[in-house]
């Protein structure tokens, strides 16, 4: 599976870190479906159900290479050595990083290791992840990363600032990645869901807010990331949306309970 | 609590939502004293898949294949999977789903609690005679495999036991070989119930799928029921080709205060829809999805019907009365003028379903939907009820909102048999309503 010449009929590697993610699982399915992909490599903490998504895959596209790859993506010492592991059967030509958790905010508030755990887990581990893939691929001259990020990184509100942080330092942090690959061949695409109906937001609703559908998200993430696109919001809507929070005066942000 | 409709949009009452997301699924969670029910898509009509005030437990992410024989054609996979992506995975492949309904958009554990039949129910019979082994999660946390060796009495209570024995977690399905996606279809339109019958018995040897569209108003006068009877084959492997059509997505923004199907637009809309069929009378080369789910391109079509939704009242009748029974049906929807655009009219073969409380049963079974006009349409239900009842019939608990306990009870001979394996756990507003909790 070496095909360091970028030919676009060769077969090719796809890298998913957080792949029991069920947006990561969509877009999973939307590039085999769109065939092209050779081999793929889950990556994630658990397993055993990492194996579950690889076989949902696997009857999907029974021509692909399903791969697992379990390891812990936190630490910065083992985020170096799975890349390196993946990076010496070949550079991957796209990887997107999808984890996340959606912490607590009062929990974070008064606790200050939920608060940390949230913080590494949707910040400082995306971010290490991306480095770790830019610098093989930047050596190989080609491929596509992909960042989960959150519209909850435009702008602290009182409801999810831990969170919204943490995306904030991935948002500072994928535009700096693209201004130092601008002159290669390798894209960085930020992509930024509104809430979305995963199970991680179960509980918003539960509450009755309106959510977008992962099929929805999963497509904008694709697409953003054939076409190199620097920043995806999806759907494309939240773009206005956080505009229009972004540039509220701190007098009238201040009076809105968001 | 979240407001959940069904698809008749009848109510909206508030309900305990819960994403069921864990893998593999091992409880279900509930508060105590409360109780449950799986829910899908929401595609049934009336209340078999609501539960007011309690715990609606949705399954729509549990979604993935676990597992596929290439040599048997057995599918393993979640229970809250789309039926339109197991179509759309394996029909490119050569292979389908035996048994389908008139949706694609419907999961495969909805499919499997209303025991769903198509347009091929006189060749494959219901949905339930496909599934080689499923996986009921029960509310004290027990897990039962079963099929049609293994432990058949929970099998049969399971297929078509309206989601009350527990929560299928994961299915087999046997899927068919096919030679691609291109059906060899024949539109025949038909002047008179007598010569329906005729086409229905000259068509169930030869053609796989046949159903048929009886414009529901025409039968005022005896003998000159109208419709137009579809019947369809997989077409020869030569002409399996051809781009599937476009994924031409529409939406029904919004429901109108009052029902866009009525007086006014009943009759010219049948008239059109008949005499435009006619002039396509013939055969065609048709891709499977139009042919099969014709609209499912047409999100949120229910909300034609207006704010107060609709009913839809699908019965069967057994075939020596079929032709009486459904003339006198249809002369009563005349007479009342109510009715929708077009009720579909199919007979289903000779054979028993698998479920104790599976619909489907040897006979003629007539479908149609109503604008709700409170008392007027259940006025008219109660009619259409006595014709049933004197007929033999049943009614479908999968479209039902309000059928009486006691033709429930006429209808569904093997509702003792079924009701020990209840989960005491899981409700709906119909087992409220039909089985006193």
């Amino acid at each position: 599976m070496q095909n360091n010449n970028n030919a676009s009929n060769a077969p090719q590697t796809l890298v998913i870190v957080g792949a029991t993610s069920l947006i990561a699982q969509h877009c999973a399915r939307q590039w085999l479906q769109a065939g092209g992909i050779g081999r793929v490599v889950l990556v994630g903490r658990d397993a055993a159900r990492l194996q579950g998504v690889a076989d949902d895959l696997q009857v999907r596209q029974p021509q692909a290479r399903i791969e697992v790859l379990a390891g812990d993506v936190t630490q910065a010492a083992s985020i170096a050595a799975l890349v390196q592991h993946l990076a010496a059967q070949g550079v991957p030509d796209t990887v997107l990083i999808a984890h996340g958790s959606l912490p607590d905010q009062p929990q974070c508030q008064s606790d200050l290791a939920s608060a940390e755990q949230a913080m590494v887990v949707n910040g400082l581990s995306p971010v290490l992840c991306a480095e770790a893939f830019a610098g093989a691929m930047q050596v190989a001259g080609r491929g596509t990363i992909g960042i989960i990020g959150s519209v909850a990184g435009d702008r602290g509100r009182k409801s999810n600032y831990v969170y919204g942080a943490a995306k904030g330092l991935v948002e500072r942090y994928a535009e700096g990645l693209q201004h130092r690959l601008a002159a290669t061949n390798v894209k960085v695409v930020l992509v930024k869901p509104g809430p979305t109906d995963t199970p991680m937001t179960a509980h918003l609703k539960a509450r009755g807010a309106k959510l977008a559908s992962v099929e929805q998200v999963a497509q904008a993430v694709v697409r953003g990331m054939a076409r190199g696109t620097p920043v995806v919001y999806a759907p494309a809507k939240w773009a206005l949306i956080m505009a229009v929070i972004r540039n509220l005066p701190r007098m009238v942000f201040h009076k809105m309970d968001i | 609590m979240v407001a959940v409709r069904s698809w008749g949009r009848l109510s909206a009452d508030d309900h305990d939502l819960r994403i069921l997301a864990e893998r593999p699924l091992a409880h279900l969670p509930r508060e105590p004293g409360q109780h449950g029910l799986a829910f899908g898509m929401g595609r049934s009509y009336g209340d078999v898949c609501l539960n007011p005030g309690g715990a609606l437990w949705s399954l729509r992410g549990l979604d993935r294949f676990i597992a596929w024989d290439e040599a048997t054609g057995e599918l393993t996979c979640e229970a809250g999977m789309l039926l339109r992506d197991i179509q759309r995975t394996f029909v490119p492949r050569g292979w389908m789903l035996p048994v389908t309904p008139g949706t694609q958009l419907a999961t495969v554990g909805g499919a499997i609690a209303n025991d769903v039949h198509g347009k091929n129910h006189h060749g494959n019979g219901s949905f339930g005679d496909h599934v080689q082994e499923l996986r009921l999660l029960r509310t004290d946390g027990l897990s039962i495999r079963c099929g049609p060796q293994l432990h058949p009495d929970w099998f049969a209570a399971t297929v078509g036991g309206l989601g009350l024995t527990g929560v299928v977690t994961q299915a087999t399905l046997r899927l068919r070989r096919v030679p691609g996606a291109w059906l060899d279809t024949e539109t025949l339109p038909y002047g008179s119930l007598g010569e329906f019958f005729a086409l229905a018995d000259a068509s169930e040897a030869g053609w796989e799928h046949t159903v048929s569209w009886i414009d529901c108003l025409s039968g005022a006068r005896a003998g000159a029921t109208r419709g137009i009877f579809l019947r369809a084959n997989a077409a020869a492997p030569e002409f399996q080709h051809g781009a599937a059509p476009k994924d031409r997505q529409r939406t029904v923004p919004f429901a109108p205060p009052v029902s866009l199907v009525n007086r006014l637009s009943l009759r010219p809309f049948n008239a059109a829809y008949y005499h435009l069929n006619r002039r396509r009378a013939g055969r065609a080369l048709q891709h499977y999805e139009p042919f099969s789910y014709p609209l499912d391109n047409l999100q949120e079509w229910n909300r034609i019907y207006g704010r107060r939704g609709f009913y839809q009242y699908q019965c069967v009748v057994p075939r020596p009365h079929g032709p009486d029974a459904v003339g006198a049906l249809l002369r009563e929807i005349t007479a009342s003028g109510q009715g929708s655009f077009l009720g579909v009219l199919k007979t289903f073969g000779d054979r028993e379903s698998v479920g104790l409380l599976s619909f489907p049963q040897p006979g003629v079974t007539l479908a149609l939907d109503f604008p709700n006009l409170g008392d007027r349409t259940l006025r008219l239900f109660d009619r259409l009820d006595a014709v049933v009842a004197e007929a033999g019939g049943r009614l479908y608990p999968a479209k039902d909102a309000r059928m009486p306990r006691a033709l429930f009870e006429a209808g569904y001979p093997k509702l003792a048999q079924f009701l020990p394996y209840r989960d005491p756990n899981i409700r709906s507003a119909m087992s409220r309503r039909l089985m006193g909790d």
